[in-house]
């Protein structure tokens, strides 16, 4: 793991006479440049629109985004990010509202395709592919890189047919005996279903707040998808709920990466392997859960973790 | 003095009793910037005094405008000779009439003779004078009121209570207005129908499958009792609506499912006003559009394929009422389903559905009550439409399912049963309104129903 501190002035980074050092990191960093320098200048950063400070590098990366801005119209809502994310771990995206962390995580999975004023710059690549390319079709790509969201959002349908939307659509299924088994599966896997096992057939809608939220992460997971990507999946639900869903995470990151965005740094402590804390558009910092929030080395984070802002 | 003028006056007494109210509650606290020491604010001192001068001189003048030509009649009744007072009432009415016509300087149906003169003449004097007093009356009403209410101005004085009181039972009175026209229209619908059915049995009505209401004018005239079995009517009416729904509803439907789910914000933009203007085309330029191009299109093309199509064909005015139907059912199936939350859509897109994948099997099905109420509107609509069928569908009760032929509606026969001369309480005039009460019967339950499937629909989303 390489380690990454911030300089204080931006223009520095390209001045070689700087006394901060340029160097490659240990593992992937060749292709960039990232700005590493020795511990004796771990003095805290504090501007705003500066290099990302700790290691936006993963182990294992398997979603890769480079230099990403997002434009609505004339608003610059995400400003040059770069971000990788490692095969099987949570990465937990935080920061105050409005930051840019929903419009950050719909680039992922090019949902933000859907809103007319949105622009999106720069280079995501899943698995190696550049998910932006012509080639690529959007609807595809969202079966690989599902989406939970915020609101508990079933269709008016059973809760069989719910789940077996995704896979109906995609063809996953041969005949009805094995859409029993991906639904059972997927419910399983959810931890829903004991719960409903006996109600498959009543609206998802008749569901509560928290066993809906569930319901609409089995239907992400019947379609097998490679990446999750979760948008306060906890934010409408009571602590019993949200504690569910986060034992959840821990099982599906063994064969799933997860993104999650979530507001409580409790749950991005308790969950995440790495944490990204987003300012005003910016990726301020990166890095391993435990040492962002034990040791953060940029003024802002810190502030937003002990609670001055946000 | 003419009533405008009067109004006008008053206007501007209300005016300056605004001003006189509200000048006397802010000096009342030493002028503006004192609010607090008042109870309301100074304005609404204004306006009770504008009130209290207003209202009551407005009463006045409606209650006296009621009145005025009944008194003034009576007064030149006991102005007239003897003679003429001991006439028969219909012969007195006519009289009177006459007499009015001369004072206003009408054309008058009977030789004029000297005491008519005098009779008119005096007329115009009483009215004049019912005039003056009028004017005198309610300007002096008007300034008395704004004098007492000016009076009773003081600090603790709850002149917002005042207002907003009287703002609300004008609205009240407004809003019975509406709801009052409407009663008074369906009960007397509903007892000229019961008058019918006291002439046609109401089983001959319902279930008879001719409909020939010729009835004689005279009593000694044979031959035409008139048949009234409204089959007919509903059969063509339900041919026509029929044809009418196969159109605008693919078509509406279609049209709401582009402009809401596929379109730009800019084809939308344009698309949705011009759907308006469709739907504010006056129905009689449909009508004779139906007429004269539409029918003979239909009956050369039906010719050349060798089809016998009638000139004026059911299928010719339920293909144009499609047409005009089609805007209500495009906007009302776009409200259901832009009313669908886009969570939705994000849900189904975030599975990786297409659009299509995601408009057929998670919009529609969610935004289908919607689309249902709103097609059980649209067929309310045709049902009772009725320019368009006058137009182009014919007059002959035919008892036919053939779209090819000419067929007629409820509608149609309700405008011809009441156009000409009939006598307003033969069988023949009343089976317009026995159809009317019928045919709203109809509607009201389609809306009904549609509006509580709209309603329920609604609700569950929000
Ligand atoms: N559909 C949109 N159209 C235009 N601007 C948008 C849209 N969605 C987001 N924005 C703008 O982009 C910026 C980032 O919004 P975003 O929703 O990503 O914030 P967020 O970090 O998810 O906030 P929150 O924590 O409140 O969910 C905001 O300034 C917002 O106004
Ligand atoms: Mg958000």
């Amino acid at each position: 793991m390489n380690i990454v501190v911030m300089t204080d002035n931006p223009t520095e980074k390209q001045d070689s006479t700087s006394p901060v050092v340029e160097v490659n990191s240990l593992e992937q960093s060749t292709q960039h440049r990232l700005q590493v320098a020795l511990p004796e200048f771990t003095e805290q950063a504090t501007d705003v629109g500066g290099e990302t400070v700790g290691n936006v590098r993963a182990e294992n990366p398997f979603m890769v985004a480079e230099n990403v801005n997002v434009y609505y119209g004339d608003n610059h809502a995400i400003r040059d990010v770069s971000l990788e994310i490692g095969k099987k771990q949570v990465v937990a995206l935080i920061g105050p509202s409005g930051c840019g962390k929903s419009t950050f995580l719909r680039c992922l999975n090019r949902m933000n395709d859907s809103i007319d004023t949105a622009r999106v710059t720069g280079m995501i690549t899943l698995d190696g592919e550049d998910i932006n390319r012509k080639a690529q079709d959007p609807v595809a790509l969202r079966a690989r890189v599902g989406m939970v969201f915020q609101k508990p959002n079933p269709f008016p349908k059973s809760i069989y047919d719910n789940v077996a939307y995704g896979p109906r659509i995609h063809g996953l299924a041969v005949d009805r005996a094995e859409l029993d088994s991906i639904v059972h599966t997927s419910l399983e896997r959810a931890g829903l279903l004991k719960e409903v096992k006996d109600r498959l057939e009543d609206p998802g809608t008749s569901l509560s707040g928290g066993q809906q939220q569930r319901l609409c992460i089995a239907r992400t997971i019947a379609v097998n998808p490679e990446v999750i990507l979760m948008d306060e999946p906890c934010s409408a639900l009571d602590p019993i709920a949200t504690a569910r869903i986060e034992d959840l995470m821990d099982e599906l990151c063994e064969d799933y990466a997860i993104v999650i965005v979530t507001h409580s740094m409790q749950q991005a402590a308790r969950v995440s392997r790495r944490v990204a804390y987003f300012h005003l558009g910016h990726l301020v910092e990166v890095d391993d859960t435990d040492r962002v929030f034990t040791n953060p080395r940029h003024k802002l984070t810190e502030d937003y973790i002990t609670g001055r802002i946000g | 003095m003419q009533s405008t003028t009067l109004i006008l006056l008053l206007a501007l007494l209300a005016t300056a009793a605004f001003f006189f109210g509200r000048g006397r509650s802010l000096s009342l606290v030493g002028g503006p910037g004192h609010g607090p020491a008042l109870h309301s604010l100074p304005g609404y001192y204004g306006y009770f005094v504008a009130i209290w001068c207003v209202l009551p001189a407005l009463l006045l003048m409606s209650g006296w405008m009621l009145l005025e030509s009944r008194v003034v009649t009576a007064l030149v009744i006991a102005g007239l000779p003897e003679s003429y007072q001991l006439m028969p009432e219909g012969q007195l009415n006519l009289l009177i009439n006459n007499i009015q016509n001369l004072a206003s300087g009408d054309v008058v149906s009977v030789a004029v003779d000297e005491s008519m003169q005098a009779a008119a003449t005096e007329l115009n004097g009483y009215l004049t004078k019912s005039r003056q007093l009028l004017a005198a009356f309610a300007l002096g009403l008007a300034c008395l009121g704004g004098a007492l209410a000016w009076r009773r101005i003081d600090r603790d004085f709850r002149a917002r209570n005042r207002v907003e009181a009287v703002v609300r039972w004008l609205l009240i009175g407004a809003s019975s207005i509406a709801v009052l026209t409407t009663i008074g229209i369906v009960l007397s619908v509903l007892f000229e129908a019961i008058r019918f059915f006291q002439k046609v049995p109401a089983t001959e009505f319902l279930f008879g499958t001719t409909w020939s209401p010729q009835t004689a004018i005279r009593a000694d005239q044979v031959g035409s009792s008139g048949s009234f079995g409204a089959i007919p009517l509903f059969a063509g009416t339900m041919l026509i609506t029929s044809i009418a729904m196969v159109i605008a509803v693919p078509i509406g439907l279609m049209t709401a499912i582009y402009l809401a789910e596929y379109s730009t914000t800019r084809v939308r933009g344009i698309a949705k006003p011009l759907l308006e203007v469709l739907a504010g085309i006056p129905t009689v330029v449909y009508g004779f559009f139906a007429a004269l191009t539409v029918a003979p299109w239909l009956r050369s093309t039906g010719d050349s394929v060798g089809i016998a199509v009638s000139s004026e064909s059911a299928l010719a005015a339920g293909l144009v009422m499609g047409i005009m139907i089609i805007p209500l059912v495009s906007s009302l199936s776009d409200d259901a389903i832009n009313a669908v939350p886009s969570a939705m859509r994000d849900g189904a897109l975030g599975l990786g559905s297409t659009r299509s994948e995601t408009m057929t099997k998670v919009i529609l099905p969610a935004a289908l009550p919607g689309i249902v109420g709103g097609i059980l509107l649209a067929v309310s609509r045709a049902i009772g439409e009725t320019m368009i069928v006058v137009m182009a569908a014919g007059l002959a009760a035919n008892l036919t399912a053939n779209p090819f032929e000419a067929v007629t509606t409820v509608t149609v026969q309700i405008v011809t049963l009441l156009v000409g001369d009939q006598e307003f309480d033969s069988a023949k005039t009343l089976a317009a309104f026995a159809l009317g009460l019928m045919l709203f019967v109809v509607t009201l339950c389609l809306n009904v129903l549609g509006i509580s499937v709209v309603r329920k629909y609604r609700e569950q989303y929000d």
